[in-house]
């Protein structure tokens, strides 16, 4: 048990090493910019500064309850986000739709919720979430669709498909549910379809919701035939069809359990945070979820705590910039650091001297061949 | 007789050169991978004018030991000397410039090139800084084919060539850049008895003009027939030289396998039962939309194998996708057991008791990221045991693998263990384990491709089990000898449709050979 437990962890402590180590690099790199920008955001020429600002980005991040309920609040939406493209990953699709998907979805808990801003909280909240949902299903499900009948490659119709959504809720907002008494194209507030707030200020419901999301994911894919087949179509689709699991059926419905995935974090963050839709809201969750993914090596454990780097992120920069004048900006840098290494493994292999990892498959093949001798071997 | 003075006499009765030095020499070769010895002081010698026959089963480190030549590996000890004198060779490049070829068992070639074109590929003939010149590219190519015997023509596309006629190209390329010491890795594994013959023929006159030839396989009788002396490779060591007039393929097997192996599996009577598979008039088309099944009839009753030889891409491998549902017909009927099949998908069929081995184990019968015990539920994990819903029951998926794993001998640390990391042998057996079991039919489509003869036997062994057992077998094979040796009955197919059939007892294989390349008997 014990050793199993430890076989375990050493399995994860190598899926992880190539994400810290990429990390490490990013933000050493920025630690560089910031010093060498510093001569001109008017601080001097400040080899320290740095230290100072991540410590700030730290201290705004976890050095109170306020900040890790904010770090909490700001990786809830992220882990939703990054789970759809991690599914989808694993389905052998690269879903970069979840942008669109997250505006469908918080468009939808919008207009429902405002809709039942009267009704019992119970019943208001829980319909505009299954709207939210359910469009972002709605919306993963055509490029899906498109791919198994047509072989239309997902990437290029989610992306298309990223700007007519916006495009159409945009003018959706406009024209049909506007709400009138506002100078600015927006829809009524939400009102008892709010999630509640179980700490703190802002710490709402969709927070833990997106926890149970993570392990209700793991679990449909580690331990459902659904799951199963979803990462038997992604990892070899001519073995998934010998096998008689139809791609034709499997592929359109991981695009819309990804797309579900990708409208519930809209709907949180529009019923846990905005309160509204308006045609400026920022969709770039959908975008930092591909990097949470990536980070996370679409796992759903990793893609938790990818999130909650990149809410740590976002929670703590202000705190940073207040104090340091380095500006929230430099967080991009690091994110995009972090996913150019993340793609670019060889060179974090190179810079910290790992081993690569195809003399780790091939010792392994070359035991297993020498397995003829039972003395040696046999477990 | 003391071992020395044997040695003294077999050198005297020795016709090659004695005394000069050997064209190509490998002491003490040793290469070690993490927690594996490949190589273990592997001596190796060959004299120029000699074919010599390299064998051993897959994992013997038959592979590393020319990787190690062709420069594609360091050893870690050991030295190769070239014409008595020691080299480094550092990469495939020095390899060409020290006189050593390779014919990879995969032809590297570019099929819409012409003949002239991929063998100039890289040592290119030019004209001036940017012209190639290839109308003396092909004079050369002709003049060095009909120097070693060949008839080609350098001007012909090779996707037109046979599989046969592309493996001289390969050749022509080796000889194109001076080798002088040619490495061949199973090089009839694709090809037709006649083809053999003919590239043997080939290889002879080589041996003439003084080359020095590396023969690698793991057929015994063809290393018998074509080689001077025969080395045999075990666990990365040399455990034994033979002459051929000295030895047998029993012995050679034996020292191969390290144990006494079984060569011809007994195939005992067959007692034909019910017709289990009927196909007739089957009309099926490729990917590209050309008719390759053209009006095929077969029966396969239970309790025999039926036998389909044909030489690659007669339409083989659309027959086999039709039958299991994965290629939809376009004319004619597939039944099983009088039930109707045709166009049913491949879940249907596999319901209806049809075990499917599939020629390319990696790319359909196996999912090589995922763990041995997902890939032997891969087909039924969605039935009880293995599902009650849609929960998996990981204990009966584990039980069921650890089972198997024991019932196949399959040579792996334990269940969860990714199946890429398992020798083909074994990766094989992972498949034959699943697909066998309580089935109406079998197909089995190239079952032993690539396989040592070890694991070969073990199949052809558990093939005709399921025959006893009362299982109708459709063997596909390109190695002829394959389905001389197992099949109770025999269909040869040529041009998408069965041009002859046999009883396996009166099978002759010449005839067969000739109706498998022409279509027509003489």
């Amino acid at each position: 048990m014990i050793a199993a437990l430890a076989r375990a962890a050493a399995a994860a402590g190598r899926l992880a090493t190539i994400p810290l180590l990429s990390i490490l690099l990013a933000l050493a790199i920025a630690a560089v910019l910031m010093v060498a920008s510093s001569v001109y955001t008017g601080v001097g020429f400040f080899p320290l500064l740095p230290l100072f600002a991540y410590g700030n980005l730290f201290a705004g991040a976890f050095g109170s309850g306020t900040a890790i309920t904010n770090t909490l609040v700001a990786a809830a939406p992220l882990m939703l986000g990054g789970l759809a493209v991690g599914l989808g990953f694993k389905g052998g699709l690269f879903n970069i739709g979840v942008a669109g998907q997250f505006l469908a979805g918080a468009f939808a808990a919008a207009v429902v919720g405002s809709s039942l801003a009267d009704a019992p909280a119970a019943i208001a909240v829980t319909s505009a979430l299954v709207a939210g949902a359910a469009a972002g299903a709605g919306l993963g499900l055509i490029p899906g669709i498109l791919k198994a009948r047509t072989g239309a490659h997902e990437v290029v119709t989610t992306i298309m498909l990223n700007n007519a959504t916006a495009l159409l809720l945009a003018w959706a907002v406009t024209e049909l549910v506007r709400a009138p008494e506002f100078t600015f194209p927006r829809t009524n507030d939400i009102g008892n379809a709010a999630l509640p707030v179980l700490l703190g200020r802002n710490l709402h419901i969709g927070v833990p919701l997106a926890f149970v999301a993570i392990f209700a994911v793991r679990w449909l894919l580690e331990r459902t035939t659904l799951g199963f087949e979803i990462r038997t179509v992604g990892a070899n689709p001519n073995a998934a069809r010998y096998a008689g699991m139809p791609p034709v059926v499997i592929v359109p419905l991981t695009m819309a359990l990804s797309g579900l995935l990708g409208g519930t974090a809209g709907a949180i963050q529009l019923q846990g945070v905005i309160g509204f839709y308006a045609s400026g809201i920022s969709a770039s969750v959908g975008f930092d979820a591909i990097a949470v993914a990536l980070l996370g090596r679409s796992n759903p454990i990793g893609i938790l705590f990818a999130a909650l780097l990149f809410g740590a992120f976002r929670a703590g920069a202000p705190l940073m910039q207040i104090t340091t004048r380095v500006p929230i900006e430099v967080i991009d840098i690091i994110q995009a650091l972090i996913i150019l290494f993340l793609a670019a493994e060889l060179i974090v292999r190179r810079v910290f001297r790992l081993r690569a990892r195809a003399t780790e498959i091939e010792g392994a093949a070359t035991v297993t061949q020498t397995w003829a001798e039972p003395s040696v071997t046999r477990p | 007789m003391t071992e020395e003075e044997r040695a003294a006499q077999e050198a005297a009765r020795s016709s090659l050169p004695v005394g000069r030095a050997p064209a190509l020499e490998m002491r003490g070769i040793t290469k070690r991978f993490p927690g594996t010895l490949a190589n273990d002081h592997v001596d190796l010698s060959i004299q120029p004018g000699e074919i010599h026959g390299l064998l051993g089963e897959n994992g013997a480190g038959k592979t590393t030991l020319m990787n190690i030549l062709y420069g594609l590996i360091a050893p870690d000890e050991g030295e190769v000397l070239i014409d008595g004198k020691a080299v480094t060779i550092h990469d495939p490049a020095d390899a060409i410039a020290r006189g050593i070829g390779m014919v990879h068992q995969h032809f590297m070639l570019v099929p819409v090139l012409t003949v002239a074109e991929n063998v100039i590929l890289g040592a290119e003939v030019m004209r001036g800084p940017v012209l190639l010149d290839l109308g003396e590219a092909s004079r050369r190519i002709r003049a060095l084919a009909e120097q070693v015997g060949f008839q080609i023509d350098p001007g012909v596309r090779v996707e037109q060539l046979s599989v046969g006629q592309q493996q001289r190209v390969e050749i022509l390329k080796a000889l194109y850049r001076g080798a002088r010491i040619l490495v061949l890795d199973e090089p009839t594994a694709v090809l037709t008895p006649q083809e053999t013959e003919e590239i043997f023929q080939v290889l002879r006159r080589l041996r003439g003009e003084g080359a020095s030839i590396v023969f690698i396989s793991h057929k015994l009788d063809e290393v018998l027939r074509i080689a001077d002396r025969i080395t045999v490779i075990r666990r990365g060591a040399v455990v034994g030289e033979r002459r051929p007039a000295d030895t047998s393929e029993q012995e050679l097997a034996d020292l191969m396998v390290g144990r006494e192996v079984s060569l011809r599996v007994d195939r005992g009577t067959s007692h034909p039962g019910e017709v289990s598979l009927q196909v007739t008039g089957l009309r099926v088309q490729d990917d590209r939309g050309h008719e390759v099944v053209r009006g095929l009839d077969l029966t396969v009753r239970s309790g025999e194998i039926v036998g389909v030889a044909g030489v690659a891409g007669n339409g083989q491998e659309e027959l086999v996708e039709a039958i299991v549902g994965l290629r939809k017909p376009s004319a004619g009927r597939v039944t099983l057991a009088g039930r109707d099949i045709t166009g049913r998908s491949p879940r249907q069929v596999r319901e209806a008791r049809v075990g499917y081995v599939p020629a390319d184990r990696q790319r359909y019968g196996l999912v090589l990221s995922f763990p041995l015990d997902d890939n032997f539920c891969l087909t039924e994990y969605y039935r009880p045991p293995f599902a009650s819903g849609i929960v998996r029951n990981e204990a009966a998926i584990r039980r069921h693998a650890e089972k198997l794993i024991a019932e196949f001998d399959v040579r792996t640390p334990g269940p969860s263990v990714r199946a890429q990391t398992l020798s083909g042998g074994n990766q094989q057996k992972v498949v034959v384990a699943r697909e066998f079991g309580d089935d109406a039919l079998i197909v089995l489509d190239q079952p032993t491709r690539g396989l040592d003869v070890g694991s070969t036997e073990f199949i052809h062994r558990r093939a005709i089990e399921q025959r006893d057992a009362g299982t109708a077998v459709l063997l596909v094979s390109a190695d002829l000898d394959e389905i001389l040796e197992l099949s109770d009955r025999i269909v040869v197919i040529h041009r998408g449709r069965v041009v002859g059939e046999f009883d396996a007892r009166e099978a002759e294989r010449d005839r067969i050979g000739l109706l498998m390349a022409r279509g027509e008997a003489a």
